[in-house]
Order: structure tokens, then C-alpha cells, then sequence
């Protein structure tokens, strides 16, 4: 038995516009009923793999598949895949109903069989009673639904979804942003979203692919992608991580013994690639265990808290090692009566090995991505 | 300061009359004193040597329902129907073209839409009779091509006033709709080419709707200059399908010299500019949200 097709698949896909080349050589596949993210920074091509999956953009080489077909020549309109875009693009010359019809008209439905999928449409997105309305005069959240009605109201095999949040409210970003995640369970569609927001990645996606620079950097669960971050970049964009050179200088049963801004930290031997000797590494801030006494087995190093900044639920220390590395490292409030750790303090610091990734160099760097 | 700033809405102050006072004087000079003028001699009497007598007669207006009139009438409103609908159809592709293609070509293509403004009406007329006429550029191709056999009829007919008014007004026409079209979102059309609606379909379920307003205006530039046209009607013509600009030519300044009688026909043609206008506004309205 073979695996099923993909929903989505690009292979090798290219694009330049002019001089500039938006997408280089991507390929990617897009599990049939999954909700993936394509993350990254503005310009960084995601909008254009996007594009080039809905039909708007032909790719200048490689190859775009639906549901193992491939389509690469197809105009949009001859695609199962639809597109919820950043401005809506509602029809204002229609009304509600007629906007969630329209490409159930357009699939040349009866109007009995339009009429219900228009109704359960409606239900889906919570629009009821206002049918009539044209887009001029509903709010910024009821654009949004009844584009995304608009959009799956004639089934499409694949959901396209170019940052339909960007033009909310923080609060009811976050609302829809739930209210999304919902949606795609319930409906079971394909949905491939683009944002630049690591954050709403996180909250919504059940896979990132991670877009920098015209490439994928690294595809994975929101999980590996935050705890497993591959490249320098991919820490750095995603949350927050102390990014640092790493010097090997010998193993040891189980372990690579690293030396880092001055300080031996061990990672598992497995996690070191072998025969490098310079890598990069990345800690994230709340993987810094902070203590006023040395901690057990050894591992700790000693540093000085340079700054604290309270942050709710959470304490942010500015650390400086005996070498002069700066650190940052988060730390919990889970009890008021956590002992105090305050600027000008010397503390303890304990890593663990496994919270200490190794990063491999961008395929494509030209200097640090800012 | 709020209060002040509303009531200074409701009630124009003398500071907002002052700002206003070049524009009434200029309304007044040349929109409201020459149709008072017009009006008035439409109630006048011509005496026998054609000299004006003002009164108040509505004799002039009496004779406008005669049938040559009437027909002539008819005629114009036929014609500028047809030269109006003959731009649209030709017009409103030109038009989304326009507003579609790229940056570059745009500028260029807008140019060439414009170069004809650059030369005398009166020339490029006489340049299309050039063509048409017996022995002329288009006649002399198709023999030459041995289409036909004999020249063909073509100048001094109702075609050769067709063909003079819809070159004549085309760009009045594109113009607008293109005014109207470069403003349309270009999101709108992807999402209807991505709902599964086609480039034909998109065309007539989004782009026409969504222009109307400036289709309206174009109609408009194109029906009411067309309707008074005279001067290609008597060159294209040949004075053989007189419309209503022409017969009230003739009564200024032609021979039938009878001002008072083509006053009435000027603010009865005026009426019906404006009956057309207000019908077009009306449906521009309902259309265009508040």
C-alpha cells in the first residue's frame, strides 16, 4: 500500500521577480488534512509559495502538485484550492449571501443545494442575520468570516490563507486565531496560512515551515520547531534563544564536551556532528536554571546578574559570564517566595545537556539575518 | 470650539461667501446668464426680416412638435444611441486593457488614446473623409486587393456618421472607465479567478459592475456631445442626415436664421441632457454604496 498523496506538493520551485529571486529551489509537502504554517520574516517568499500553490504566480522552474496531480501549468480558476486573502477581497457590489455563493455559482450548483451550503456556511462562521449585509457595513472580524465562508463554501481540497489576521485587533486576533484552529478541526480541510507572526504560528499550526531568505529553513511540528530550532535563524525567529559560538575540546562517554563564551557545557555525543570542531549552539532563555548555590554533579557556572526585568509572569535576567558573554534567561514566577535574585547578584547556572541545541549554518547565509 | 465648528457647517459665514464669490460670478457669467439668454429668446417673435421681438410666446416650442422635428429629433437620439453603444462595446475592453497592463506600458498605451487630442477635430474629420470617399485610402486598398470590384458608397452615408462620431468620442468613453477600472483591487479579480470564475465571467460578474460608475460617465460624455454633434454630421454626411445640432445651426447662423425657434430647440435638447443626466446619477446612486 502507498502512502497517500500529498494535499500539496512544490518541487524545486523557483521564482524571480526581475534581479530578485523570491523563492529558491523549495520543496515542501503539505499532509492531506493538516494545518500548516508558512512562517518567516516580510520578503521572505512565503507569500509567493503561497501564490504559486493558488495559481497566481507560475514558478520559473519545478513543479506544483494537488493531491498528486500536477497543476504547475493550471490557471487559478481550474484549481481545487482557495484563498482567504489579506485584504479579504470581498465582492462590495455583493451581499453576504452572495459572496459565500459565489464560486458555488460559479461550480454552476443548484440554487436549492447553493442556498444550503450558503445556510451551513453561515452557521459555520457565526454570520446569522446578516445575509443581507454588504461588506461595506459589517466589522473587521465579520469581513474576515465571511471571507473564510466565501473560500470553503465550495469544498476545496486545499485552504490557502495569505495573513487573514493582520488586519485585526490584538484581542480579537487571538480570538480568531483559536477560532481558526477550531474551524480547520471541524472542516477537516487542508489550510496552509502565511504569517510573519512566530507567535500565531505557534497558537494555531500543527506544522511550520519555517521561510527565510527564498528557502525552507526547517519544516517541522510547532514543537521541534521551538525546541529543536536547526539554524541560528530559526532560534533567533522563533521565541527568544541565547545564540553562542561552540568549541569542541573532547568527548566523554555519552557526552561532547563544548567550551562556550569561556564555560565547558556538555551536550550528548549524538547531537555534535561528527569531525566539526566550531558550531553554534542555542539555549533558550528558560532553559537557564538559576540558583544561589552550586548545582549538583557539577555542571553549573557561575555568573552575574546584570539586569532584571519583571515581566508578569515571568523574570528576565541579563546575565554576564566571567568571560564577558551576555546571557539571557527567564525564569517563572510560580511563588512569591521563590528566593529573590536581584542586579549585582552572582548566581549559579545549571543547563541541561539535551537543552542545548546545536545549529548547522544556513544553506544560504550572507551574514547574520537581523 | 466643537459647537463653533458645526454651526459654522450648518451656516456659511461671510468668510465662506467671500471664498465662494469667484465661483458664483464665474457660474453666473457663463452657465446661468447664457441659458437666461437662450430662454428668453426662446419666447421671442422673428418678424419677416428675421429680426427678434421679445414677448413671452410659446409659439416657437408649438412648432418643435411638428414631425420633421421630431424626427429629426429621434434621429439624434438614435445615432448617439448607437455611436454610445458602439464605444462601449469597443471601449470597455480598450479600458480594463489599460488598467491591467504594467506601469510601463500604461503610460505608453494612455498616450496613444490622447495623441489624437493633439490635432484639429475639423482635421482629423477631413482625414477620415480622405478614406472614405470614393477614390480614397480605404476603397483604393480593396481594389487594389481586388476585394471589390467597383468603389463602394461609403462617405455621405449614416455609416460614414456612425464611423465620424464613435472615432469622434471613443476616447471619452475609455477614458473614464479606465479611471474606474485602474482603481478596482487587483485582489477582487484573483479572488474571483480563484473561486473558479474565468477570465470572460470575471469580466462581466466583476469588472463591469464594479466600473459602472465610470461606464455611467462615459455614456454620458459620449449621448449628450453626440446628440448636438453638427459638424460631422455635415461633413461625414453630407448635410443628407441633418440632426438636431444641425438644425440649430441653421437657425443661427444658417439659412433659416430663426433664432427665437432654435432657442427652443436648444433648451428642449438642454432638458433632455439633463433629463439623461439625472437618470444616470439616479442609477450611479443606487449602485454606489453610501
Amino acid at each position: 500500500m502507498s502512502a497517500p498523496s500529498p494535499a500539496v506538493e512544490l518541487r524545486h520551485v523557483s521564482k524571480r521577480f526581475g534581479a530578485v529571486a523570491a523563492v529558491e529551489g523549495v520543496s515542501l509537502a503539505v499532509r492531506a488534512g493538516e494545518f500548516l504554517t508558512l512562517l518567516g520574516p516580510s520578503g521572505c517568499g512565503k507569500t509567493t509559495l503561497l501564490r504559486m500553490i493558488a495559481g497566481f504566480e507560475i514558478p520559473d522552474a519545478g513543479a506544483v502538485l494537488l493531491g498528486g496531480a500536477d497543476v504547475t501549468a493550471l490557471p487559478p480558476h481550474r484549481r481545487d484550492v482557495n484563498q482567504v486573502f489579506q485584504s479579504y477581497a470581498l465582492f462590495p457590489h455583493l451581499n453576504v449571501r452572495e459572496n459565500i455563493a459565489f464560486g458555488l455559482r460559479m461550480q454552476r450548483r443548484a440554487a436549492k443545494e447553493i442556498a444550503a451550503r450558503v445556510g451551513e456556511m453561515v452557521a459555520l462562521v457565526a454570520l446569522e442575520g446578516c445575509e443581507e449585509r454588504k461588506p461595506h457595513q459589517l466589522s473587521g472580524g465579520q469581513r474576515q468570516r465571511v471571507a473564510l465562508a466565501r473560500a470553503l463554501a465550495p469544498r476545496p481540497a486545499v485552504l490557502l490563507l495569505d495573513e487573514p489576521l493582520s488586519a485585526l485587533d490584538a484581542r480579537l486576533r487571538q480570538t480568531m486565531q483559536l477560532e481558526l484552529k477550531r474551524l480547520q478541526r471541524q472542516v477537516g480541510t487542508t489550510f496552509v496560512f502565511v504569517t510573519h507572526d512566530q507567535e500565531e504560528a505557534l497558537t494555531i499550526s500543527d506544522r511550520i515551515a519555517l521561510v527565510n531568505r527564498g528557502r525552507i529553513e526547517q519544516i517541522g511540528t510547532t514543537q521541534e520547531i521551538y525546541h529543536k530550532p536547526a539554524t541560528a535563524f530559526a532560534a533567533e525567529f522563533i521565541g527568544q534563544a541565547n545564540v553562542m559560538e561552540a568549541e569542541w575540546v573532547g568527548n566523554e562517554p555519552g557526552f561532547a564536551r563544548l567550551r562556550v563564551a569561556g564555560i565547558e557545557l556538555r551536550v550528548a555525543a549524538e547531537a555534535w556532528p561528527a569531525g566539526v570542531t566550531r558550531a553554534r549552539v542555542s539555549i533558550r532563555p528558560e532553559k537557564i536554571h538559576l540558583g544561589k548555590t552550586r548545582p549538583l554533579g557539577g555542571s553549573g557556572f557561575e555568573v552575574r546578574v546584570d539586569e532584571e526585568i519583571f515581566k508578569g509572569a515571568t523574570d528576565r535576567f541579563g546575565l554576564v559570564t566571567a568571560s564577558g558573554a551576555r546571557l539571557i534567561a527567564m525564569v517563572a514566577n510560580e511563588s512569591a517566595l521563590r528566593e529573590a535574585i536581584h542586579a549585582g547578584d552572582r548566581v549559579w547556572c545549571a543547563v541541561h545537556a539535551d537543552d542545548i541545541v546545536v545549529l548547522r549554518e544556513s544553506g544560504n547565509e550572507r551574514g547574520q539575518p537581523a | 470650539m466643537r459647537a463653533a465648528d458645526t454651526s459654522a457647517q450648518r451656516r456659511p459665514g461671510w468668510a465662506a461667501w467671500l471664498l465662494l464669490t469667484p465661483l458664483l460670478v464665474w457660474l453666473l457669467a457663463f452657465v446661468v446668464a447664457p441659458a437666461a439668454i437662450l430662454v428668453a429668446y426662446s419666447f421671442a417673435e422673428r418678424d419677416e426680416l428675421g429680426r427678434v421681438g421679445f414677448g413671452f410666446s410659446l409659439e416657437n416650442y408649438g412648432r418643435i412638435a411638428d414631425a420633421t422635428y421630431v424626427a429629426v429629433f429621434a434621429r439624434s437620439v438614435g445615432y448617439a444611441a448607437i455611436t454610445t453603444a458602439i464605444c462601449a462595446v469597443l471601449g470597455y475592453p480598450v479600458a480594463w486593457c489599460l488598467a491591467r497592463a504594467s506601469e510601463n506600458w500604461r503610460h505608453r498605451l494612455l498616450l496613444l488614446v490622447m495623441i489624437p487630442f493633439w490635432t484639429s477635430f475639423l482635421i482629423r474629420t477631413y482625414a477620415w473623409i480622405t478614406i472614405l470617399k470614393s477614390e480614397g485610402l480605404l476603397n483604393g486598398l480593396l481594389l487594389w486587393l481586388h476585394a471589390i470590384a467597383t468603389p463602394l458608397e461609403l462617405l455621405y452615408t449614416p455609416t460614414a456618421v456612425i464611423v465620424g462620431l464613435v472615432y469622434a468620442y471613443l476616447p471619452f468613453m475609455i477614458l473614464p472607465i479606465y479611471g474606474s477600472a485602474e482603481k478596482l483591487d487587483p485582489a477582487l479579480i484573483e479572488a474571483a479567478h480563484d473561486l473558479g470564475c474565468g477570465p470572460w465571467r470575471t469580466f462581466a460578474q466583476i469588472v463591469v459592475p464594479l466600473t459602472l460608475p465610470g461606464f455611467y460617465a462615459g455614456v454620458l460624455m459620449v449621448f449628450v456631445p453626440a446628440i448636438g454633434m453638427f459638424a460631422i454630421t455635415d461633413l461625414m454626411g453630407g448635410a443628407r442626415v441633418p440632426m438636431i445640432g444641425n438644425v440649430i445651426q441653421d437657425q443661427f447662423v444658417g439659412q433659416a436664421r430663426d433664432k427665437p425657434f432654435g432657442a427652443a430647440l436648444a433648451v428642449v435638447f438642454m432638458l433632455l441632457f439633463v433629463a439623461v443626466y439625472w437618470l444616470l446619477q439616479r442609477r450611479a446612486a443606487e449602485r454606489e454604496p453610501a
